[in-house]
């Protein structure tokens, strides 16, 4: 089954719950291959194979390149395509940090609040 | 609560400025002085630094906010080693302005942090000033400053695949 997700996570989850998927990076770890050559090798259609990589593709775990009328998969992210995920995962870490951040400032409004009552 | 809270103003935003720059923003609902004591007060610092949502907690945690202060946090990730970071304040004006050093790495950033009112609530700028364009590649490259549980686990699943580990995000 193909499916899409939404964040980088949910992706990577996606791509790695499928068995056939699981069976390119293997190979992929082994040697480049063409979408033709992992057809093949996993007796699917070249449609349904496209499909697959286009997953594993989305989720950062495989980068294509068409060479004249072959695609070649590789394991890996391209230079630009690793800035990008990296950036995304430090600004999840600095938003998870933030929305803790924001609770903490919400306590000591409430505090700051009450006390300015009491002294009243 | 905020009716507005969802609007995407309120969203954490990183950018890499130039080659050596990366700035985070994020506006918080409450005056600068507040957000300021939030960020040089240990005992507050310990409540948000290592939120669990990310694998991360906190083992220790100390900070001697004023210029030429230390401070340190140590940091546990399920299934890897304590990581610690230290450096030093350099610059520390009340409700306005932050500045450290990241002394982890050689090449570690300067941090500047920004705290601008904005009628009730606050502008955060967070500034990371690396001392070339290399460290700061060499830190993304390296994932430094923090890597979620969960490309932790998916890292160890692609080792476990046998992919060899530069290669993989």
């Amino acid at each position: 089954m193909v499916q899409y997700a939404r964040t980088p996570f949910d992706a990577s989850f996606a791509a790695l719950s499928d068995a056939t998927r699981r069976g390119v990076l293997e190979q992929l770890v082994r040697a480049d291959a063409s979408i033709t050559d992992l057809a093949d090798k996993f007796h699917m259609t070249l449609t349904g194979m496209k499909k697959h990589v286009v997953v594993l593709e989305q989720a950062g775990l495989v980068t294509t390149e068409k060479l004249g009328r072959v695609r070649t998969c590789k394991l890996g992210l391209s230079r630009l395509e690793e800035e990008a995920a990296w950036i995304e995962r430090y600004r999840q870490l600095w938003d998870a940090r933030f929305d803790e951040l924001e609770k903490v400032i919400e306590d000591l409004k409430h505090k700051e609040t009450i006390n300015g009552r009491k002294r009243k | 609560m905020d009716a507005r809270g969802s609007e995407p103003t309120n969203r954490t935003k990183v950018e890499r400025k130039s080659e050596r720059e990366l700035v985070i923003t994020r506006t918080f609902n409450g005056p600068a002085r507040i957000v300021f004591e939030a960020w040089t007060k240990p005992e507050l610092l310990k409540l948000w630094w290592a939120p669990k949502s990310t694998g991360m907690s906190l083992i220790s945690c100390e900070a001697d906010v004023r210029a030429g202060g230390r401070y340190r946090f140590e940091v546990g990730r399920e299934g890897s080693k304590a990581m610690a970071f230290f450096g030093r304040y350099v610059e520390v004006i009340p409700h306005s302005r932050l500045v450290w050093t990241n002394e982890e790495s050689d090449d570690g950033a300067v941090t500047t942090v920004t705290f601008e009112d904005k009628g009730g609530k606050t502008l955060l700028v967070m500034h990371e000033l690396y001392p070339s364009k290399e460290a700061l590649d060499a830190s993304i490259a390296g994932m430094e400053g923090g890597m979620p549980e969960t490309f932790a686990q998916l890292d160890a699943l692609l080792v476990t695949l046998g992919a060899s580990v530069g290669r993989v995000p």
